[in-house]
C-alpha cells in the first residue's frame, strides 16, 4: 500500500469556490477611504502565505547593450580608467545635477483642455447686444458656441451688416429675446479654423528666413472668400425664415436693425435685458 | 398739510414699504406701543407679525376689526370688505403696477414701446399740423423764412 501523496494547498492553487466573489475591503460612506488599510488587508487576505512568483530572467547582456543610450568604448592611457561611456545620440541636455521634480498634484491644463463655460442666459437663438468692436451696439443672433468658447453670431447680415462672426461672451449682453433656430441648419465647416485670422504667407516666410525686405507691404486688402459669401447667404436665408415664423416677425426685424444705446435716466444695472 | 384722516388704529389697512413683504397690504390687528403694531395679511400672504410703524404706509381703507382678532377673523372681514379689488382699483396700486411693468421690460419690450410712442406721436403731430394750416394765421407756427421773404 503506497501512501497517498498529500498535496499541501499552495496559496494560489487553492480550490476555487463556487460562491460569488465577496471583496474583503469596502469604501466608507461613498468616499475614497477604504475600511481597511493596506497593512490590514495584507493580514486579512493572508497574503503573507502567497508565494512570490519569480519574474523571468532579464534580457541578455547583448540586448541590454543595444538598448542602452551609450556605448562603452575602451580608451588608452594608464590612469584613464580604461573605458568611457560614449552617447550614441547627444541628448538635448546634459545636466550636472539631478533635476528635482516637483510632484504635480494638479498638473497645468493646456488651453485646449480648459473647460469652456457659457452664461446660462446665452442659448442658441438668443438676441445679443454687442458691446465692443466694429459692430458695437448692434443686436445680433447667437447661433452657437464654438469649441474655443467664442460665440458664433450673425446679424443677420441682411438686417444690420454684422456677418458670421466670432464674439467673446464678455463683450456681449444676452437679452431675453429668443428666436427659434432649431430649423436653421448651420454649415458643418463653421468652426474656429474657418474664422482664424489668415497671416499672409510671405510675411511668415520672411520672419523665419530673415532675408526678405521687412518694409515690403505684403498683405493685400482683405477679400471676402467665396465660401464665406455662400455660408452667409445660406444662414441668412434660414434665419430670416425663422424670424418671419416667430411671433413678432416685423417688429423683430426692425429691432435687429436698430442700434442699442443707453439713454438719459437709464441705469444698466437696474435694467432687465 | 392734508387732512389727518389716516389713523394708526386697529383695522387700518397699511402698505408695507420695505422688508421681505414689501409691496403687500395688511391690516393692523393690534397696537403694541408708540412705534410698533401687530399686522396680519392672510389674504395677501403677510404673516402675522409685529411691525415697526416706520415700515408702514397707511392707506385710506379701514376694516371693522375688533382688537387682537385672530387671523381667521381678519381673513373673514377682509374678504367681506372685498379689499383686494378695492386696493387694486386705487391709483396708488395702479401706479405701483405700472412701475413694476416698466422695470420688468426687456430690451425688445423697450424697443416696441418706443416704436409705439413714435407712431402715436407722428399721428398726433400730423393731425396738429393740418389743424394749424386750417386755423387762423395767429395760431400758425412762426416761420422765420416768411419774415425774410417779406423783406
Amino acid at each position: 500500500m503506497a501512501p497517498k501523496a498529500q498535496k499541501k494547498p499552495q496559496g494560489k492553487q487553492m480550490a476555487k469556490s463556487s460562491a460569488p466573489h465577496k471583496p474583503k475591503n469596502s469604501a466608507i460612506n461613498a468616499s475614497r477611504l477604504m475600511k481597511y488599510s493596506r497593512a490590514r488587508i495584507f493580514q486579512r487576505k493572508a497574503a503573507y502565505k502567497v508565494k512570490k512568483v519569480k519574474t523571468p530572467a532579464k534580457k541578455s547582456a547583448e540586448k541590454a547593450a543595444a538598448a542602452a543610450a551609450f556605448v562603452v568604448k575602451k580608451i588608452g592611457g594608464d590612469k584613464n580608467g580604461g573605458e568611457r561611456k560614449v552617447y550614441k545620440k547627444t541628448p538635448k541636455s546634459l545636466p550636472t545635477q539631478v533635476a528635482s521634480r516637483k510632484v504635480q498634484l494638479r498638473p497645468k491644463k493646456t488651453f485646449k483642455k480648459h473647460v469652456r463655460r457659457i452664461r446660462s442666459n446665452l442659448a442658441p437663438g438668443a438676441v445679443l447686444i454687442l458691446l465692443a468692436g466694429r459692430h458695437k451696439g448692434k443686436r445680433v443672433v447667437l447661433l452657437k458656441q464654438l469649441e474655443s468658447g467664442l460665440l458664433l453670431v450673425t446679424g443677420p447680415r441682411k438686417l444690420n451688416g454684422c456677418p458670421l462672426r466670432r464674439v467673446s461672451q464678455r463683450y456681449v449682453i444676452g437679452t431675453k429675446t429668443r428666436i427659434d433656430i432649431s430649423k436653421v441648419a448651420l454649415p458643418e465647416r463653421l468652426n474656429d479654423a474657418y474664422f482664424r485670422r489668415q497671416r499672409s504667407a510671405k510675411k511668415s516666410a520672411a520672419s523665419a528666413g530673415g532675408s526678405a525686405d521687412i518694409f515690403a507691404k505684403s498683405d493685400a486688402a482683405y477679400a471676402v472668400s467665396a465660401e464665406r459669401r455662400e455660408d452667409q447667404a445660406a444662414v441668412d436665408k434660414a434665419l430670416m425664415g425663422a424670424i418671419k415664423a416667430s411671433g413678432d416677425g416685423p417688429m423683430l426685424r426692425s429691432y435687429l436693425r436698430s442700434l442699442f444705446s443707453i439713454k438719459s435716466g437709464q441705469r444698466p444695472h437696474a435694467m432687465v435685458f | 398739510m392734508g387732512k389727518l384722516d389716516k389713523f394708526v388704529q386697529v383695522g387700518r389697512v397699511a402698505f408695507i414699504a420695505n422688508g421681505a413683504d414689501s409691496g403687500k397690504v395688511c391690516a393692523i390687528a393690534e397696537i403694541v406701543d408708540q412705534n410698533r403694531v401687530l399686522i396680519d395679511g392672510p389674504c395677501t400672504g403677510v404673516r402675522r407679525q409685529v411691525c415697526d410703524m416706520k415700515r408702514l404706509h397707511l392707506t385710506g381703507f379701514h376694516l371693522p376689526l375688533p382688537h387682537s382678532s385672530r387671523t381667521a377673523v381678519v381673513r373673514r372681514k377682509w374678504l367681506a370688505a372685498k379689499l383686494d379689488e378695492r386696493w387694486t382699483g386705487t391709483s396708488w396700486a395702479k401706479k405701483l403696477e405700472a412701475r413694476r411693468l416698466r422695470a420688468s421690460m426687456t430690451d425688445f419690450d423697450r424697443f416696441k414701446c418706443a416704436r409705439a410712442k413714435q407712431i402715436r406721436n407722428r399721428i398726433v403731430s400730423v393731425a396738429m399740423g393740418s389743424l394749424r394750416k386750417t386755423s387762423s394765421p395767429k395760431l400758425r407756427k412762426p416761420n422765420k423764412k416768411r419774415h425774410l421773404r417779406k423783406a
